[in-house]
């Protein structure tokens, strides 16, 4: 299954995020998102204590999957500069966050991305890599893995499903097989062997306008399923419900499932999970700088609330005081178990 | 003709079935739940019976109900489809094997 270029590439209108927001909007539905947290007693949504820093690298990616909330792919090419990241550094040490979580597109492509990565393990960080994990397989990026290993780096990868036939048509055609080669690689240096201390998470999301199963029923699946079949080992598996943005907003319009999909997030409104959502405890920086609640707020271009706007400016008890921004597309955070990029909130 | 059988519709009002009778309901879905946790079966093989099952029992909600549920529960499309062929088996065996009843009596009853 092949999987078609980006939005932005395109020219379609959805590539635009007032023209998503607007589309969300048109939806006819029972709640909206911040009457569903007042009713949980959650609304203004304030942030707890910043724990993690999510830094997004960059738009280009090799790959251009057809559920890619980013709209990323070969074509784009905004990157993180070398400027920005001191930015970064620098306010990360004004922050308390000990976690830095790297993403993109893939953040591999990012030209300072190992640079980047040293200087983070140099001030003690803990780092999380989110890779796509074909990224490693490709010419410039294949001693990466080791890399990895060296600087002690938890890598998180995507992987739909533990068979071909989902992955590829998620993700590409041939996309399965290099990740499978991959995560063997992975495996050989001690990444998900449970005692190395090399963290290797999976991640998965539906293929399709469903919410993703418990994700403690689906790890036992994958691993028992990535063992018998290929050999793999891994340490955790993150379910992810697709946000109803960008590629996946047009999939699901294209495939006439967004009202059916809106409602199924709403009437799975879980207050345990709303509690327990990513914004509260995460501030996501885009390529250029800006400062979002997440990265899904980031690719609507809907910037933190509050004076603080970008990472130069970054004060950690301004952003403490601020109002976390909602809108309809965070019915996907809440709905069900939850959804984060740390995989499930509630039970 | 009276259109009232199976609309898609009516499957999300399932639960409206307790609106009578709540404490027989009750017993049914908790049942029900507990059925499909997992167990010594994982929910992904529960789901895939309960498709297997609802083909052969051709009730068509459960089938809208069940390839969801497969699909959440981690299953593609190459086992949901395996899942009915063993529902087509089963079900064409079970067919199949009442010949040997029916040539027990044509047997007897023949010259």
């Amino acid at each position: 299954m092949s999987t078609l270029p980006s939005l932005l590439s395109r020219h379609v209108p959805l590539a635009e995020p007032a023209s998503q927001l607007a589309a969300l909007d048109a939806a006819p539905l029972p709640t909206e998102f911040h009457t569903a947290l007042d009713r949980a007693g959650l609304w203004p949504l304030k942030p707890t204590a910043l724990r993690t820093l999510q830094l997004n690298l960059g738009k280009m990616c090799n790959q251009t999957c057809r559920h890619c909330h980013v709209d990323a792919g070969p074509d784009r090419t905004e990157v993180m500069t070398r400027e920005t990241m001191e930015l970064c550094l620098a306010a990360l040490e004004r922050s308390g966050a000990q976690t830095v979580d790297l993403t993109g597109g893939a953040p591999e492509m990012n030209p300072s991305f190992q640079w980047l990565l040293e200087q983070l393990r140099a001030r003690g960080r803990h780092v999380m890599v989110r890779s796509n994990l074909t990224i490693l397989e490709t010419g410039p990026h294949r001693d990466l893995i080791d890399f990895y290993a060296r600087h002690r780096v938890e890598v998180v990868c995507s992987l739909p499903h533990y068979r071909a036939l989902s992955t590829d048509r998620q993700r590409g055609d041939g996309v399965f097989e290099r990740s499978i080669a991959a995560l063997k690689r992975l495996n050989t240096v001690g990444y998900g062997d449970g005692t190395s201390g090399l963290r290797l998470v999976l991640v998965t999301n539906p293929v399709g306008a469903f919410l993703p199963g418990s994700q403690v029923s689906l790890e036992a699946e994958w691993k028992r399923e990535l063992a018998r079949n290929h050999g793999i080992v891994f340490d955790a598996l993150f379910t992810i419900t697709n946000m109803p943005i960008s590629r996946y907003l047009e999939w699901l319009q294209l495939s006439g499932n967004l009202e059916a999909y809106l409602e199924k997030l709403v009437a799975a409104f879980n207050p345990a999970a709303a509690a327990g959502v990513m914004c509260r405890d995460t501030l996501s920086v885009s390529w250029d700088g800006q400062l979002y609640d997440c990265d899904f707020n980031q690719m609507l271009a809907l910037n933190v609330s509050g004076p603080v706007r970008h990472v130069r400016d970054f004060d950690a008890e301004a952003l403490a005081r601020r109002d976390v921004v909602v809108r309809r597309h965070c019915f996907g955070c809440t709905a069900g178990a939850g959804s984060s990029c740390g995989g499930a909130t509630a039970r | 003709m009276d259109d009232s059988y199976y609309h898609a519709a009516d499957l999300p009002r399932f639960s409206t079935i307790g609106e009578n009778r709540p404490e027989l309901a009750k017993k049914f879905f908790d049942w029900y739940g507990a059925v499909f946790a997992d167990g010594a079966l994982s929910a992904r093989e529960k789901a895939l019976i309960a498709l297997a099952v609802a083909h052969a029992v051709q009730c068509p909600y459960c089938i809208d109900a069940y390839s969801t549920g497969s699909l959440e529960k981690g299953a593609d499309l190459d086992q949901m489809t395996e899942a009915v062929h063993v529902a087509a088996a089963i079900r064409g065996g079970a067919c199949l094997v009442h010949g040997v009843q029916m040539r027990n009596h044509a047997t007897k009853v023949g010259m």
